[in-house]
């Protein structure tokens, strides 16, 4: 289908747009928003998304649990975050009018399904009237009453598909429309319709009428005035695709594993919201990638250990709760000092929490949570499309330090998608891989001088044969050994061999602002994005701020001390109640300042721009 | 796999230099050496066995061999286990767990390493006893049974490990006993050539907690009536003067007469039948009905692929049907574009 422009009315340019689906969970919201992306993905402009989804897999028809959106900002300019404030919400039903409504911004444009509106869902979310009727509604903001459901069942009339079908095919119909108000072409979705439905003639043909007929109802109807269009984003030239943070993950574990040139074993559970690098990853057996869904968290971790033991890359997958579990296995990894990644997923807690909704509450218990001094080099990730570097770096870090490594994520990042651009892959480093071989000298402890890495001598190597165990062991022979002053010596090597790692990573310096000022916001994580958008607005309005961002959380760079103190003040935005802030403040002595909100969502920006005002002042 | 360079090994040859430092008179030090004779006859290098084990008395056992050891967490040897052969299927990779180990802490692994048929040989020392923390009670200690935690005696069921490992779909199962080397090192060699997991239990005596847990088996005034030993193709003849034999009755064992060498109603040995019922009902004589002899050697013994066949399989179609993935491949897929 061509789809030109001329066929619009009037188009008005804006630099930039947010905009949530929401729908029941049944309504198809999440896809309507993927595609949306990709057309805007397509178009050249810079996009942050933000899915969000109901923790019950199906929860009642209509209710305020079973509510899902899907949040996209666009931009012709660089963009850090999926908005903290909507310009159009499109509500598919009276549930998702109620859970969304408060973050559209007054005059912003509310598109609803009005056939949903009936008094069955309206009751079901304790509407006594129709709130489309009420006048503070219609004058507050820019309602734009559609008949979603009946105009999809007229566009078709006559299709042999059941009721329920055709019903199922209006989130096109919104997916249309909004393409046509945002000019964004529609060739990606008739592609993905066409692969998907290719076996279901009648059903591909009812999906791609509904569709056009949603973009021909803004063309042909004098409903909206205009439609927009947002120019290309002047993005740094290279060629790119839009990303999840887990797909990040999972792309980054391959090629980490490929310049390694060892086979890795992803050990895994199901958990929400790591399980779909699982999936991924399984998808990648050409690669010799080796996936085991073990019979839980505890099992997950041992196979991955056990792989690492012979020689594989182990990897595992979880959140929160399954770090719980697999805490002991961590320590048997850190006392005989073999390469692992342990990718954790947050995600709202404590205990189960919030499955679906992200946190950055895991970061002490990486840390410290577990038995003994047990120190773990953490790496984390601040964006989507930053994931595949920073468990790359994670599995660097793993392979050369004989250690394993946490490599923190979110749902936010896990799950919302930004614009990445592809690496050269001859470019990325080879990660060395020293397997030893000779017998001579021989001694299972017996460690590196730089790194302090013990040899890794897998079985089926003839003469050196030797035992692991998580029992306290000789400094160099590892045999077990529990002489206080053995102990204590390493204890302490167990700690310098990763305090070390601390030459091995770059320096911190500011993303925005200098060197010196009167604040410094000082992240980790998944609050890059919001973190960058407030600095920038504080810079723009004349204070001396900058941020800098942490990607190595353990050890810290080697010159966080200094920077520091280059600053009056420090602000600390978490999404925790202030994992980072009582690390810094411990290790550094400085009278660093967080700011604390968690509520399972990102931080908005202008949370940000006022705590750093207050601290201004 | 034997070749003409391979080295001799002798038993010596899988004796570590560590001290051994069971309870002198502990039934692990016959299950080592029965072990470390079986080794050099295996025709398998020795680099590549792989003793792996959880916590327990029983779980030192890879620090006394001369070869690749992991002595893990409680519980979890088999999951470390399944992911050294995983990585690497030519290894031989041997298991060391006891009833604590194995059917408390990490009785979900057991259950889920034989279902997958991982190719394991795991070794069970039951001593129906918990020996490292001083002799509490285990899953396998009898109903009643009084230890420092059950003073008024244990009001827990007892489970049979061999009831659970042919549930899981063990497709090798055998049951020996310490006082027995030479039926322990013909087990061991069959379980060696045995692809898939070969799930053993060893009956050890702890002399210090539960002395004399076996004696019924062990003690030469009454063991042939307390112990029938199977053999493939054999009747199931026991008694101190053959002159029992068991028979089935329906879904269950019975004892019958044998005298005179009348054995027309005796059950023959057939390890390799498909259906589980009946290595359950041998698994179950003695133990879940004392009036029957306790059934020692291979219950069960089926052929199927193991996890490592199927993995390496599932690998060899993706790559046929991919046969030049590269990375660049997987992180151009998708919708891309270009900005210039
Ligand atoms: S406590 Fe029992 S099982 Fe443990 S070593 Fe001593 S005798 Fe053997």
């Amino acid at each position: 289908m061509a789809v030109t422009e001329d066929k619009h009315k009037n188009i008005e340019a804006l630099e930039e747009a947010t905009i949530r689906f929401a729908g029941d969970s049944g309504d198809g919201m999440q896809l309507t928003g993927g595609q949306f992306t990709n057309a805007t993905a397509i178009v050249g402009n810079d996009l942050s998304t933000l899915p969000d989804y109901p923790a019950e897999i199906r929860a009642p028809a209509g209710s305020l649990a079973g509510v899902s959106g899907f949040q996209i900002h666009f931009s012709s300019k660089e963009i850090y975050t999926p908005g903290d404030i909507l310009d159009v919400l499109v509500a598919m039903n009276p549930a998702a009018l109620k859970a969304n409504l408060k973050d559209l911004k007054p005059g912003g444009m509310l598109i609803v399904n009005t056939n949903a509106f009936n008094e069955t869902n309206l009751k079901k979310v304790n509407y006594t009237s129709n709130p489309l009727e009420d006048a503070a509604l219609q004058s507050k903001y820019k309602v734009f009453g559609i008949e979603i459901s009946r105009l999809t069942q007229l566009a078709l009339e006559g299709s042999s598909l059941s009721a329920k079908h055709v019903d199922r095919t209006k989130n096109l119909f919104a997916l249309g429309l909004m393409c046509w108000l945002y000019t964004r072409p529609m060739e990606k979705t008739i592609e993905w319709l066409n692969q998907k439905f290719k076996d279901k003639p009648d059903i591909l043909d009812a999906n791609l009428k509904v569709l056009k007929a949603g973009y021909h109802f803004g063309e042909t109807t004098e409903v909206f005035i205009s439609s927009y269009k947002i120019d290309q984003a002047k993005i740094k030239p290279g060629k790119y695709r839009n990303i999840t943070g887990n797909e990040a993950t999972v792309l980054g574990l391959i090629a980490a594993s490929k310049k390694a040139g060892i086979t890795p074993l992803l050990g895994s559970y199901p958990i929400t919201p790591a399980s779909d690098i699982l999936h991924e990853l399984a998808k990648y057996k050409q690669f010799g990638f080796r996936t085991f869904q073990a019979e839980d968290e505890i099992a997950a971790i041992g196979v991955a250990l056990g792989a690492s033991f012979a020689g594989g890359l182990g990897i595992t997958t979880t959140s929160g709760p399954g770090v719980c579990l697999k805490s002991e296995f961590i320590n048997l990894a850190i006392k005989t000092e073999l390469p692992l990644v342990i990718c954790d997923i947050q995600r709202g807690g404590p205990s189960t929490g919030l499955p679906t909704k992200t946190e950055q509450s895991d970061l002490l218990q990486a840390m410290f949570g577990r038995n003994g001094d047990s120190p773990i080099p953490i790496v984390s990730a601040s964006t989507p499309g930053d994931c595949f570097e920073a468990v790359f770096e994670a599995v660097r870090i793993a392979i050369k330090y004989m250690t394993p490594v946490f490599f923190l994520s979110d749902g936010y990042i896990a799950n919302g998608s930004e614009p990445w651009e592809i690496p050269d892959a001859n470019k990325l480093p080879n990660i060395e891989v020293k397997f030893r071989k000779e017998k001579e000298g021989f001694s299972s402890y017996l460690r590196d001088e730089k790194t302090l890495a013990r040899p890794w001598a897998i079985p089926g190597t003839p003469g050196l044969e030797h035992v692991l165990t998580g029992i306290e062991t000789e400094v160099t022979t590892g045999k077990i050994n529990y002489d206080p002053a053995n102990h204590d010596a390493m204890v302490k090597i167990r700690a310098k061999k990763i305090e070390n790692i601390e030459n091995d990573i770059p320096d911190i310096k500011p993303v925005f602002g200098g060197e010196k000022g009167d604040l410094l916001i000082l992240g980790w994580g998944s609050t890059y994005g919001s973190i960058c958008a407030a600095t920038e607005l504080l810079i723009a309005s004349g204070h001396k701020v900058a941020n800098a961002h942490l990607r190595y959380l353990n050890p810290f760079p080697k010159n966080l001390g200094a920077f520091l103190k280059n600053y009056k003040k420090v602000l600390i935005p978490e999404i925790n109640m202030g994992q980072m802030n009582m690390l810094i403040r411990a290790k550094y002595l400085v009278d660093s300042q967080g700011l604390n909100i968690v509520a399972g969502k990102p931080l908005k920006v202008n949370s940000i721009t006022e705590a750093a005002e207050s601290l201004l002042k | 796999m034997a070749t003409l360079e391979q080295p001799k090994y002798t038993k010596a040859d899988f004796e570590s230099a560590n001290d051994v430092r069971w309870c002198p008179g502990c039934g692990d030090y016959a299950i080592l050496s029965a072990v470390q004779s079986v080794m050099p006859t295996l025709g398998i290098p020795k680099e590549k066995f792989v003793f792996v084990s959880g916590i327990g008395c029983s779980s030192r056992f890879p620090h006394y061999m001369n070869c690749y050891g992991f002595h893990t967490i409680h519980g979890r040897a088999l999951t470390v286990a399944s992911g050294v052969k995983s990585i690497n299927p030519d290894l031989s990779v041997w298991v060391v767990t006891g009833d604590g180990d194995g059917l408390s802490i990490g009785g979900n692994h057991t259950m889920h390493a034989i279902r997958r048929n991982q190719d394991l040989k795991i070794l069970l020392f039951n001593n129906k006893i918990y020996g490292l923390t001083k002799g509490q009670y285990s899953p396998t200690s009898e109903l009643g049974k009084k230890t420092k935690s059950t003073p008024m005696g244990s009001i827990d069921n007892p489970i049979n490990p061999v009831s659970l490992a042919i549930a899981s779909g063990a497709t090798f199962v055998a049951r020996t006993i310490d006082k027995n080397v030479k039926h322990m090192m013909e087990i061991f060699k069959e379980a060696a050539a045995h692809k898939g997991t070969a799930f053993i239990e060893i009956y050890q005596n702890c002399l210090i907690f539960n002395d004399n847990a076996f004696v019924d088996y062990t003690e030469k005034e009454v063991k042939d009536d307390h112990s029938v030993y199977l053999t493939s193709g054999k009747p199931l003849v026991y008694g101190k003067e053959s002159d029992k034999a068991i028979k089935l009755n329906g879904f269950s064992a019975q004892s019958t007469g044998a005298k005179n060498g009348d054995l027309k109603n005796a059950l023959i040995h057939d390890p390799t039948v498909k259906d589980k019922a009946l290595a359950y009902v041998l698994g179950q004589m003695g133990v879940e009905n004392p009036e029957l002899p306790v059934a020692f050697g291979v219950l069960r013994k089926v052929e199927e692929p193991t996890y490592q066949d199927r993995l390496l399989d599932q690998e060899k179609q993706a790559l046929s049907k991919k046969p030049n993935a590269s990375i660049e491949d997987i992180l151009n897929a998708g919708d891309t574009w270009v900005v210039s």
